[in-house]
């Protein structure tokens, strides 16, 4: 049986009437064509497919499109400020931290949720809270070397 | 449906080229016949107009061999917009590797324009040259030069043009900053009026001449900078398209009904169930059968459905744990004895060991995608593979069209690692496509990817080697079954010498995988190395610089041991750790690491510290490289102590992330890399040579820390 979802996906209201089972990944891409976040593995296992929601970094291929109900998403095309981009993903282009970027959006947006949580993060807590996202690439040392300018920037724009 | 593939065909053996015995396609068949053909092409034909008839010419001609048959026509290879904007084509695919930022700035280089000038079409097979296979770390020594020599003879004609029109010597015209200029520096004559100039059209359709300059490596300007991929930023806002994110007008999404085990063949199935669904295709020819639906969920919903009506038959395989006896058993024409009876007889000591490599997969994070389309009889399919041509001939052949009705378009992708050099899922979405009616994009889920891709395969390695009294090595034979040639052949002073690669009967699909077999040979040899140091009694570093004159390989390493302070750190002992060195080389490049490693209280290995030096000639893109070499070791780091395919009865037993156990941010070890500058040596590739030491220092480490020999990957000294 079909269900009405209505949700807010980067700040516009939305409106899906499909199964309520369904992912929320597979209702990004196929039904809002947002297709920057990927599917990895479909079990949660390499976040390759996080987004946020009501400001907190979920694996949308384990989240039903009903859990979704009524909550704000934020994705990797809502972050950006127009042509400004948002400062994770300055950061993360200026160091030119990744090889095939199939993992970038959902490590950006990993990063996102990380730097509301700890603005300054160490090495230490990097590694502990983005553990979860897997690169196959293994850009981790660029990844990490973007996470701290991330954080820098943020910490800038915020003074 | 055939397959031509056969679960127990060994594959053929060839010695020169170790890549093509490697790639193993499934062999999809659907015997179709032709259909009409009307030819549509997307917004890019504007780009080669010039240069259609030369590119009618490449598409006769077929492609997908190992090397690709280039560009015949300068037309064929470059473009140059009456905007000035100059378009370059290749063949070659990026997967994170970084070619399309190395290809520009070849480009550019030569043209003497800013790389944001060139705008680089990759792997469209009706727009750019069979530029080959991108695997073998070959874009860089073969494809940067052939982009190069284009670039340099477009510039030349500029030059000619220039002088032409402004009535001088050729001799006084310089190119600067994407403008021909005179001698006084005060008449200019740009690209765009090159390209304004009928005249040209004639040249450009001619060969590609090799009698121009290329800029000498202390000229660059653009090569041997740390250029960003050109679209790095369409990556980081998510605009970028991967294969699965293509969408094309009422596309579907399909999916494949799979056996339960490796080797199972569909004896029949229901599909009335499934056709009988709302908006719901169903393909089926033999043993194919797939769906495809108006989203992914409906059409798993549907193949679920089929997988509860299907019967299978199914196949006795050996387990995992028999894997290696298995492979010795089935050695075409035996395990070879060693043929260096007289220098076994007569040394002071001789060393025998065995080593095994288990199988491993690539899992790039993108799992294998495409999106097929049909019109009128002419299939246009996006896919991620490494193979574009190839992929091609592939459809062509399952379909049995001719090439020209096939065009493959490889949007940069989620990675390969040697993993997608075939199109499997290419075919799939094409047969799909064509039952729906529709176009139907197929991405495979992780479990597939684990299971129906091709692995690394594994190795089982024999290795006898002599030493006098001096402890020198006499003779060595070394004996790689099943996994391939790939830095099979020592670069050691050994004497009698003979290694050789014998294949066997692999139950498990296999293909390449970075660096092929060199994961194994050199992780066995490696170890081994340090076996007959530790039986000669001499320092292990000591021992391979007493038998190794190549000066590159022993400028690497000496240079990792001097970097690492391994002669002083050999000394200390440590109660939890070790270091181990390795080195080698493969591909035209030279590498050597320093590990220390650290056990915890559950005798579980880590590596704490990897400290490698490279050298792969002129750099061309210095962060590029670092990010290569970085990436190679942590990837490495996976199949040294965890990653291993376990299967019993054809069944996948590590078919996710969760018992696959790929490296991830905990792991990454204090890393400190060397990358060795040599502008006098023509530049090679670097994708996978930098993967090969990191095995086997960590093994000799674990020597080192416990005095146990740990001759398999994964290393583990404790059960799984």
């Amino acid at each position: 049986m079909d269900a009405t979802i209505t949700f807010t996906v980067n700040g516009k209201s939305r409106t899906v009437i499909t199964d309520p089972q369904r992912p929320l990944l597979d209702v990004l891409r196929e039904d809002l064509q947002l297709t920057g976040t990927k599917y990895g593995c479909g079990e949660g296992q390499c976040r390759a497919c996080t987004v946020l929601m009501n400001g907190k970094s979920v694996a949308s291929c384990i989240t039903p499109i009903s859990d979704a109900d009524k909550q704000t998403i934020l994705t990797i095309e809502g972050i950006a400020n127009g042509d400004k981009l948002h400062p994770v993903q300055q950061a993360f282009l200026e160091e030119g931290a990744f090889q095939c970027g199939y993992c970038t959006a959902g490590m950006i947006m990993g990063t996102v949720a990380l730097l509301k949580e700890i603005p300054k993060p160490t090495d230490a807590d990097i590694v502990s809270k983005m553990n979860r996202h897997i690169c196959r690439c293994c850009s981790y040392p660029k990844y990490l070397r973007a996470i701290h300018r991330a954080a820098e920037q943020t910490r800038k724009e915020a003074a | 449906m055939k397959t031509n593939s056969e679960l127990h065909e060994p594959l053929a053996a060839t010695d020169e080229i170790d890549y093509n015995e490697l790639i193993e396609p499934v062999g999809y068949d659907f015997g179709l016949s032709r259909r009409s053909f009307v030819q549509i092409l997307g917004a890019g034909l504007l780009l080669v107009v010039a240069s259609a008839p030369a590119l009618a010419q490449e598409r006769r001609r077929g492609g997908g061999d190992f090397f690709g048959r280039g560009a015949r026509t300068l037309s064929a290879r470059l473009h140059i917009g009456k905007d000035g904007i100059i378009t370059v084509m290749t063949g070659k695919v990026e997967a994170g590797q970084g070619a399309r930022a190395e290809l520009t700035q070849a480009a550019a280089e030569e043209l003497r324009v800013a790389p944001g000038q060139v705008q680089l079409v990759m792997s469209d097979t009706a727009l750019a040259p069979d530029d080959g296979i991108t695997a073998g770390s070959g874009s860089t020594p073969r494809t940067v030069p052939v982009i190069r020599q284009a670039a340099a003879a477009a510039r030349e004609l500029l030059v000619d043009f220039a002088a032409k029109q402004l009535g001088v010597e050729r001799g006084s015209i310089s190119v600067r900053d994407s403008k021909a200029t005179d001698a006084a520096g005060k008449r200019v004559v740009s690209y765009a009026d090159l390209a304004a100039n009928e005249e040209v059209t004639k040249d450009f359709a001619q060969p590609i001449s090799s009698d121009v300059t290329l800029t000498a490596v202390k000229e660059w300007k653009v090569m041997g900078t740390s250029l960003i991929r050109p679209n790095a930023r369409e990556v980081v806002t998510g605009a970028h398209k991967y294969p699965s994110d293509i969408i094309r007008p009422g596309m579907l999404y399909g999916k494949i009904l799979r056996a339960p085990a490796i080797g199972a063949k569909l004896v029949s199935v229901d599909v009335s169930v499934a056709k009988a669904m709302k908006d719901v295709a169903v393909a089926q020819s033999d043993g194919f059968v797939g769906v495809a639906g108006p989203t992914s969920f409906q059409a798993e919903d549907a193949s679920d459905a089929l997988s509860k009506t299907a019967k299978w038959d199914s196949v006795t395989l050996p387990s995992s744990k028999e894997l290696f006896d298995y492979l010795k058993q089935y050695a075409e024409g035996g395990v070879p004895a060693n043929p260096f009876a007289d220098e076994i007889a007569k040394a002071a000591k001789v060393v025998r060991q065995n080593y095994n490599v288990a199988y491993a997969q690539h899992a790039p994070l993108e799992p294998r995608a495409a999106v097929a389309e049909w019109n009128d009889g002419l299939l246009t399919v996006w896919t991620g593979t490494q193979n574009p041509f190839g992929v091609r001939r592939e459809l062509a052949g399952a379909f049995h069209l001719s090439e020209e009705r096939v065009h493959v378009i490889v949007p940069d992708f989620g990675a390969g690692f040697g993993g997608k050099h075939t199109g499997e899922v290419a075919v799939e979405a094409a047969r799909l496509a064509q039952a729906a009616g529709k176009p139907v994009s197929l991405r495979w889920t992780r479990e597939e990817e684990f299971t129906w891709a091709y692995f690394r395969p594994a190795a089982a390695i024999e290795i006898e080697a002599s030493l006098d009294a001096d402890g020198k090595l006499t003779s060595w034979h070394f004996i790689n079954i099943n996994s391939g040639n790939a830095a099979v052949d020592t670069p050691y002073r050994v004497g009698s010498d003979r290694s050789r690669y014998v294949p066997s009967k692999p139950f498990l699909r296999h293909g390449s995988y970075r660096g092929l077999a060199a994961t194994a040979n050199n992780f066995a040899r490696e170890c081994f190395m340090d076996e007959l140091a530790a039986a000669a009694g001499a320092d292990p570093l000591d021992f391979r610089l007493a038998h190794l004159e190549n000066p590159r390989l022993r400028a690497v390493l000496e240079t990792v041991a001097e970097k690492f302070g391994w002669k002083e750190r050999v000394k200390k002992k440590s109660s939890n750790g070790g270091i181990g060195l390795a080195c080698g080389t493969e591909k035209g490049s030279y590498v050597a690491a320093c590990v220390e490693i650290e056990l915890d209280a559950k005798n579980q290995i880590r590596a704490r510290h990897v400290c490698e030096a490279f050298e792969c000639g002129a750099i061309v893109n210095p962060d590029n490289l670092l990010k290569q070499v970085q990436g190679a070791i942590l990837m490495g780091l996976g199949p040294a102590l965890r990653e291993e395919v376990r299967f019993e009865n054809g069944e996948i037993q590590t078919a996710s992330f969760r018992t696959y156990p790929v490296p991830r941010y905990e792991d990454v070890p204090e890393l400190d890399i060397h990358l060795v500058n040599r502008p006098d040596i023509p530049s090679a590739g670097a994708g996978e040579t930098p993967i090969m030491c990191v095995a086997p220092a960590i093994a000799n480490a674990v020597f080192q820390a416990t005095g146990k020999r740990v001759r398999e990957m994964p290393i583990r000294l404790s059960a799984v």
